[in-house]
């Protein structure tokens, strides 16, 4: 029987990846419907696969489950990629990230089936407040070049501070209208607003952790390797205590501090996860693929030759911070939304370690490697292991924390590089560039110059 | 005082006024006074140590002076950050090559046109219109630099994996794609055989005369300077000691002093005491 | 002299008044507190100190390892657990703080506790550094020429690997087990009516403090460490090589020096540190578990770096503000926040001064 089982889940691993690589190379292909056929197809097969057809359901719950939390880990681990990966800058916060975006979903979700606005109104706005804020201040700090950035620092956090309270003022205000429309049987308490007000809860999170990652990150930033490390690191410690003291602390009494938020609405669908999972491979993707991804490259490679290139070297670490953190508040929006139950022990650094192992795994720099290191390490770990182990006592569970640490190991003493390396499929692969003029036909150099100087 | 005071057509590129930096106790450049006039090829030369490539840093803005000021066109530009006067029109290569080592030698020369790619972050995120034409267009411009170089067909090579002479033109092509009006080439012959310092004084003067640049550059060859600069400025301990052209400054005693005399010796002496 | 106008240069006042402004509230909370009740302010304060001085121990192995190969040990606070356990076996299950008494029956009975404490702690000390050791040539150093992360990563999986591994039904399990001491707690009220001997379910009075003898001995011992770490690494000659390791590798083998024979001796020493720190922590927090040096090692670390990693005396520094932020967190804030306030403290040193207090500015490079 285990070796049924053992076979099923290798099969399963292996198709997995097969889908991801021809997921990649669809969204790869040149012409706009075959993208479009491509991803709708493959949305199909997968939401075809978690159909029960004739009582016969090839993904159950377990599988679906695991998809799921692949989904999100990808999410978070792609942010991470962008942040350490590509742009060079050790994060150890990224968890920290995750977890402020899958509570901030899920309190804005969770008030609205309690009938109660103020999430979706107060964030919304708040939200929206500070992205005007943070161009606001970011004006003012532009026009008084040279501004310490201690100083710019305080300035947006105490636009931060202001826009958070107009928020709270006017969601407040706003929330007695629409009360009544919430309640059982009203206009706005169906399933189709219930799905809208899910989506703006996962977007406006994903942008309040852009937000946060921003006033944050604008002057831990300017530490550099292992300090900025050990920052994030705090960050994320922070946000786990806010997270257990949640109730007594922060105002909020339903996320209900370390003993977990329970009754999160269970919005997440392969729908969603797949559309959100979609458009983080694509901004990715097209992020560093664009002139600003290789400046954030060329920071990771040479501080000091990327200023001497006319790089801002702080608004592009900005930049792909912010932009990871994103993708992790998406995810942990996602996340939230899946598994229904919220508690600080899901979001402790030790498991922010994972993110991290992951990217290594897939390789530095790798979005390929990110993406199948995270599928991989969900199915084979929480799938596979745990099932395989918890056959043998009840130390299962340790069993797989002194099992994967030998593996990773190993790993780093046999292949520091990680799995994958640098190696990129489809979608992912480099564009390949078609000149339009001819090869230096219309150069505007001399080619005698040329010639006698670069052929001896 | 300011320069603005004298006609236009006779601002300098780039003048230096009593620059002075210190290190801890160690005072690396001291009261140093520069000129480099439009279309010059000037040379920066001086024993190791001598506070070269502390000025070079200053000018580019990677250190900041503990005194004086430099000006560029008349502009001032201490207190700017790097990239700022880098677009200010101040290319730069590095005494040890600093090339994006992982990238590619088309990325490394693209990655100088990030200032004024032509299109923004969401065009880069959306893939329009506007971000495939810019993006067409400086990748081909980027193109034509490396054939100038004769690296066209080495551009899809990481730039770590390009033998030493190769990195060092990558660079050079990548200070020129930032589309600088002044040029500061910290020892571009480093490492670099007779053969090849040949080439490279053809290239230094076809890149001048092509691009219509203004060229500052640190150098130990004697060979290369004094074939191809067109004024030298002599350091040694971050002093000035010596200015002129290279007939005139072959024959100073102070600067044969400089790299043979009394203090080579006096240096050598204190070397070995270290030991 | 012409310079470029920057008019942002003359608002360094808003970042400036910030920090004013979060040190005013600072004093105001805590000068509250001590005008409210100055007994228990400064009750807080002893046990912040005593706290600090446990920390202190920690960060001195992080501080010399992170001087030495600029790698985060993780695996450090673990170590720092194991040192707790072995000194928990060697005194529960085999007895072995009494063994003076069984070998010369006439022994007076202090003599006998004095010894048998000392043969449990440097048998933990011990064992820390043949751990510590052992991790460094299995797992660090092949990794020495490798991007830094990869040593990293390594670190946190053996600390993952020392805590799970421990959490083993059959190592330490995974519940946590009440510490038992080697010697009896003794405290004594400080207070107006001078220096008494606490008797067991005696009240404490109100206008006094009490110190214990575990405080004393924890504060004798660190001190007696940071001493001779301060000697070993000013005035041996192993001291020296360690600096000139930690200043320039390639140099020091040059001249000379086992480089990675200074390396290891680097985590022994520090190891057996942490395995002291281990036992007082436990004497003093009697309850430990296989996972109780994650917090502890990471807040040694903040301390480390606090204080400018690479610095002795800034590991002490580091250390003690550490404790007393824990400590007076716990007594005027709110218990669970304490780590939260430890990590702020650290980010917002990191505001002012970079590289820690007693930590040297980063060079400038180009």
């Amino acid at each position: 029987m285990n070796f049924v089982y053992l076979a099923t889940s290798a099969l399963k691993i292996v198709a997995l990846l097969a889908y991801l690589y021809a997921l990649l190379w669809v969204l790869g292909r040149k012409q706009l419907w075959a993208k479009i056929v491509g991803v709708v197809a493959a949305f199909g097969v997968v939401q075809l696969a978690m159909t029960p057809i004739g009582g016969l359901r090839i993904f159950n719950d377990f599988d679906s489950g695991l998809l799921y939390q692949a989904c999100t880990m990808s999410m978070v681990a792609m942010g991470l990629n962008l942040i350490y990966g590509f742009n060079g800058q050790f994060s150890l916060g990224q968890w920290g990230f995750y977890g402020v975006g899958a509570y901030a979903a899920a309190d804005i979700t969770y008030r609205w089936v309690d009938g109660d606005a103020r999430g979706l109104l107060v964030a919304g706005i708040g939200v929206a407040l500070g992205g005007l804020m943070i161009l606001g201040v970011n004006r003012f700090v532009n026009r008084f070049k040279g501004m310490p950035v201690l100083s710019q620092f305080t300035l947006y956090l105490l636009g931060a501070i202001l826009a958070g309270w107009v928020a709270v003022v006017i969601g407040n205000a706003l929330n007695p209208l629409l009360a009544p429309l919430l309640e059982e049987g009203g206009p706005l308490a169906g399933y189709i607003p219930q799905q809208i007000v899910f989506f703006l809860a996962v977007v406006i999170a994903g942008v309040f952790t852009a937000e946060l990652s921003f006033l944050f990150g604008l002057p831990v930033l300017t530490l550099g390797s292992d300090y900025f490390g050990i920052a994030t690191l705090g960050f994320a410690i922070i946000v786990y205590t806010l997270m257990n003291n949640s109730d007594t602390i922060l105002p909020f009494p339903e996320m209900k501090g370390g003993r977990g938020m329970i009754g999160i609405p269970q919005y997440t669908t392969w729908f969603w996860a797949f559309l959100f999972l979609l458009v983080v491979i694509v901004v990715m993707r097209n992020l560093i693929y664009s002139s600003t991804g290789r400046a954030i490259m060329a920071v990771r490679e040479d501080e000091t030759a990327a200023k001497a290139m006319g790089i801002n070297v702080a608004q592009n670490k900005l930049l792909a911070f912010v932009i990871g953190s994103l993708f992790a508040g998406l995810g942990g929006a996602i996340y939230a939304h899946y598994i229904g139950f919220l508690s600080p022990g899901a979001f402790t650094f030790l498991l922010g370690f994972n993110p991290m192992i992951i990217v290594v795994f897939g390789g530095l720099g790798s979005m390929t490697g990110t993406l199948t290191a995270s599928f991989g390490w969900i199915f084979f770990l929480e799938g596979l292991l745990r099932v395989i182990l918890s056959q043998l006592g009840t130390d299962a569970p340790t069993w797989r924390f002194v099992l994967y640490p030998i593996a990773l190991l190993l790993l780093m003493l046999l292949k520091p590089a990680g799995l994958l390396g640098n190696v990129e499929w489809g979608f992912f692969k480099k564009p390949v560039f078609v000149r339009v003029r001819g090869a230096g036909g219309v150069a505007p150099a001399p080619a005698g110059a040329a010639g006698e100087g670069g052929q001896p | 005082m300011n320069a603005s005071s004298s006609a236009p057509a006779a601002v300098p590129v780039l003048e230096i006024r009593r620059l002075t930096k210190v290190f801890g106790g160690l005072r690396a450049v001291g009261d140093f006074n520069l000129e480099v006039q439009k279309g010059a090829l000037d040379g920066l030369i001086g024993p190791n140590g001598a506070g070269k490539t502390t000025v070079f840093n200053m000018i580019s803005g990677l250190y900041a002076p503990t005194e004086g000021a430099i000006l560029l066109n008349g502009e001032p530009t201490v207190g700017l950050e790097p990239y700022e006067i880098t677009n200010m029109g101040v290319g730069r290569t590095f005494q040890n090559i600093r090339l994006f080592q992982n990238l590619t030698v088309l990325d490394n020369v693209r990655i100088a046109y990030h200032p004024h790619a032509g299109y923004s972050l969401a065009d880069g995120l959306t893939r329009n219109g506007r971000f495939s034409a810019n993006e067409h267009e400086l990748t081909e411009r980027a193109q034509d630099f490396l054939a100038i170089f004769g690296l066209d067909r080495v551009q899809n090579e990481l730039a770590k994996n390009l033998p030493y002479g190769e990195q060092r033109r990558v660079e050079i092509a990548r200070a020129l794609a930032s589309n600088p009006k002044l040029l500061l080439l910290d020892e571009p012959a480093a490492g670099m055989n007779p053969n090849e310092i040949s080439r490279l004084m053809e290239y230094i003067h076809f890149i001048r005369d092509r691009f219509s640049l203004t060229i500052l550059l640190i150098e130990h060859q004697m060979r290369l300077v004094m074939n191809i600069c067109e004024r030298l400025t002599v350091m040694d301990f971050g002093q000035v000691i010596a200015r002129g052209t290279p007939r005139e400054i072959q024959d100073n005693p102070q600067v044969i002093e400089a790299y043979l005399g009394r203090g080579a010796i006096g240096r050598a002496g204190v070397i070995r005491k270290d030991i | 002299m012409p310079t470029v106008n920057r008019p942002g240069a003359r608002l360094a006042w808003i970042g400036q008044a910030f920090l004013l402004g979060l040190a005013l509230l600072v004093l105001v909370i805590l000068g509250r507190a001590l005008a409210a009740n100055p007994i228990l302010f400064l009750q807080q304060v002893l046990n912040g100190l005593q706290l600090g001085f446990v920390y202190a121990l920690i960060a001195l192995g992080y501080t010399m390892v992170y001087g030495i190969v600029k790698l985060i040990n993780f695996a450090h606070g673990d170590v720092f657990m194991v040192g707790a356990f072995v000194s928990y076996f060697a005194v529960a299950r085999f007895r072995l703080s009494e063994w003076p008494a069984a070998a010369f029956p006439g022994m007076p009975g202090w003599l006998v506790l004095l010894l048998g404490s000392l043969t449990v702690i440097l048998l933990s000390m011990t064992i820390c550094a043949i751990l510590a050791v052992t991790i460094e040539r299995v797992a660090y150093k092949p990794l020495r020429d490798a991007p830094r992360i990869a040593a990293l990563i390594t670190a946190i999986g053996v600390s993952f690997f020392l805590e799970y591994f421990g959490a083993l039904g059959f190592v330490f399990s995974p519940r946590f087990i009440p510490y038992e001491r080697m010697f009896n707690v003794t405290t004594w009220t400080v207070g107006a009516g001078g220096i008494h001997r606490l008797v067991s379910g005696q009240a404490v009075p109100d206008n006094a403090i009490t110190i214990s003898n575990i405080f004393v001995i924890i504060l004798l011992a660190s001190i007696l460490m940071q001493t001779l770490l301060q000697f070993l690494v000013r005035r041996t000659k192993i001291g020296k090589a360690m600096r000139a390791s930690s200043f320039d590798k390639p140099t020091a083998r040059l001249m000379g020096i086992n480089v990675d024979g200074v390396i290891s001796f680097t985590f022994a020493v520090g190891a057996a540190f942490a395995g002291l720190a281990g036992v007082l922590f436990a004497i003093a927090y009697p309850s430990i578990t296989s996972q109780m040096g994650i917090l502890p090692g990471l807040k040694a670390f903040i301390a480390a770096v606090l204080g400018g990693i690479g610095s002795i005396p800034g590991a002490l520094v580091g250390a003690l503000i550490m404790g007393q932020a824990e400590a007076l967190t716990a007594g005027y804030i709110s218990t669970p926040m304490r780590d939260a306030v430890a990590f702020t403290i650290l980010i917002v040193v990191f505001l002012v001064r970079p590289r820690g207090i007693f930590g040297e500015p980063e060079g400038e490079k180009a």
